[in-house]
């Protein structure tokens, strides 16, 4: 178990990935858990590896013009817009 | 009755004056877009967003003539199994009062338990449609990964879910499964039966006719299993050798690495998924601050726990230095597990197994312990893995009086081979 413990920088590292603020308590919270659920998924080690089927294929269509959402349609859930456009935060 | 709290929304959209479905109430899980009506994926984040469009299952919904009811309550995102993660509450079980009703199409499955609602629509991505049907004691159905189009589903882990049907009977089941599959050019992952040696008369399958057909039972799913759910798992097995049916035990030992490599998988593409939710384009906005204040505090207060914690652990296992030992196993054990169903397949017609390992649970005993909860879904993660159609339908109940699912795998495409199977019991 002691492989897997998570630290609670760790866990604060992540959530600055994920773009989440977390408070304290869910800190702590999922530095535990993090430590019992990363230790379960340890587990998938003993996968041997094995050859995927390469079935794969591309789906092309044509590149035409058809019917989309209209300005307004694409801004009606936005929180906040200006000039038919999305207002976001400043950028820095 | 007490209130089952089974919809988020009850406004009624009606649909064409005649069709298939006309004068049928088909119930919407809430991450199925419907234009006009407010979507919310059960999360606060999506509290008053009302898409401007309606999926392709809706379209084709409204097109039979069916009626929606309403749209259903349903773990965050899809992210539970017991709809107990819900930012609009839990849903009680309408046949086994003080038990969760599964989830995380919990909604859906109540409404069609409880008879307000004659189907309804949910979506499965590790067993979301099975699960409930399971615990409410009704059928539902995972669809072939590319029989029905997910254009206008809200998505979770978008290589793992599909829509299906959840209904009080196996014909009834295969009749909406009937109206929603089929290729859609807005979902470049749609595959056509017709492509694949079959088609889709799904209801006329559902002949109970289970003469000859032959049963794998992979003991992997049967061990660790509470023992009243394998005592009635084994009775429905035993109605169905009575009708002509035979089994035999199959080994399937990349099963054991099934939820691991699910939830490894899952929580990836959620993370990604997840992304666009940044208080902008639509969601609850993080307010003043920087772009990545402003994106953090929108999910900080948009986002419940399990969604945080399993967004988290899927930008953990993406992350430089832990890519290759999280998710690129579990995409070999994806790829271990489906060449174990193809093999299994080529000996039996269907695999059948209990579809949950245990009856359903008590209200409110699940979130304090993600991975308990996360290993419940070791029945039913390995088809979503494999791509695979699976059927659940009531197999009886436990001495408790709780109900208990039987889940039966059929190969790709091979939907009216387990609809004719599963019609044998339901």
């Amino acid at each position: 178990m002691s492989d897997n413990a998570v630290e609670a920088e760790e866990v604060g590292h992540i959530a600055d990935l994920a773009r989440i603020d977390l408070d304290e308590a869910e800190v702590e919270r999922f530095t535990e858990q993090f430590g019992e659920i990363l230790a379960a998924f340890e587990a998938l080690d003993e996968v041997p590896e094995v050859d995927r089927e390469a079935d794969l294929t591309n789906v092309m269509r044509p590149d035409e013009v058809r019917e989309g959402l209209s300005q307004a349609e694409a801004l009606q859930n936005a929180p906040d817009s200006e000039a038919g456009q999305f207002k976001g935060p400043k950028v820095s | 009755m007490a209130e089952l709290n089974a919809y988020i929304a009850t406004e009624t959209i009606e649909g064409a004056d005649d069709g298939p479905l006309s004068g049928k109430r088909v119930a919407v899980k809430d991450n199925i877009s419907t234009d006009g009506v407010e979507t919310t994926c059960g999360s606060a984040m999506l509290e008053g967003y009302v898409p401007p469009y309606d999926a392709t299952v809706v379209q084709r919904l409204k097109q039979a003539g069916a009626t929606i009811p309403g749209k259903t309550n349903m773990d965050e995102f899809g992210m539970g199994t017991t709809t107990e993660t819900s930012a609009y509450g839990a849903v009680e079980n309408p046949v086994a009062e003080g038990h969760v009703p599964g989830g995380s199409s919990g909604g859906s499955a109540a409404v069609v338990a409880a008879g307000e609602a004659d189907m309804a629509l949910g979506s499965d991505t590790g067993g979301s449609i099975r699960c409930p049907a399971a615990f409410c004691g009704v059928v539902g159905i995972k669809p072939t990964y590319g029989l029905v189009s997910r254009y206008g589903l809200i998505a979770y882990a978008n290589s793992l879910e599909q829509i299906g049907p959840i209904a009080p009977t196996v014909e009834e089941a295969a009749e909406l499964l009937e109206i929603i599959a089929g290729p859609d050019d807005r979902d470049g992952t749609t595959r056509d039966a017709r492509d694949h040696g079959t088609d889709y008369d799904f209801a006329a399958a559902a002949d109970g006719d289970v003469d000859g057909l032959s049963i794998g039972v992979p003991t992997e799913l049967l061990d660790g299993a509470d023992e009243a759910v394998v005592e009635t798992f084994w009775d429905a097995i035993a109605d169905l050798e009575a009708q002509g049916a035979s089994y035999h035990e199959v080994a399937l030992p990349s099963v054991e690495h099934a939820v691991e490599a699910y939830y490894v998988i899952a929580m990836s593409e959620a993370s990604s998924n997840l992304a666009r939710f940044d208080g902008v384009r639509y969601g609850q906005s993080g307010g003043d601050g920087n772009w990545n204040e402003s994106f953090a505090q929108s999910r900080e207060q948009g986002f419940g726990e399990e969604v945080k914690r399993r967004v988290l652990l899927g930008t953990y296992a993406l992350s430089a230095g832990y890519h290759d030992k999280y998710y690129k196993k579990a995409q070999d054990a994806r790829a271990w597990v489906k060449q174990d169903f193809d093999e299994a397949l080529t000996d039996a017609d269907v695999l059948a197994s209990p579809t949950m390992p245990v009856p359903p649970m008590e209200r409110g005993e699940s979130l304090d312990d993600p991975l308990t909860m996360y290993l419940a879904d070791a029945n039913t993660t390995p088809v979503n893995l494999a791509n695979l159609p699976a059927i659940s339908v009531p197999a009886g109940e436990t001495d408790d009086g709780l109900p208990v699912g039987l889940q039966l795998v059929g190969p790709a495409f091979g939907e009216q081979t387990i609809i004719r199977a599963g019609s044998a019991l339901a």
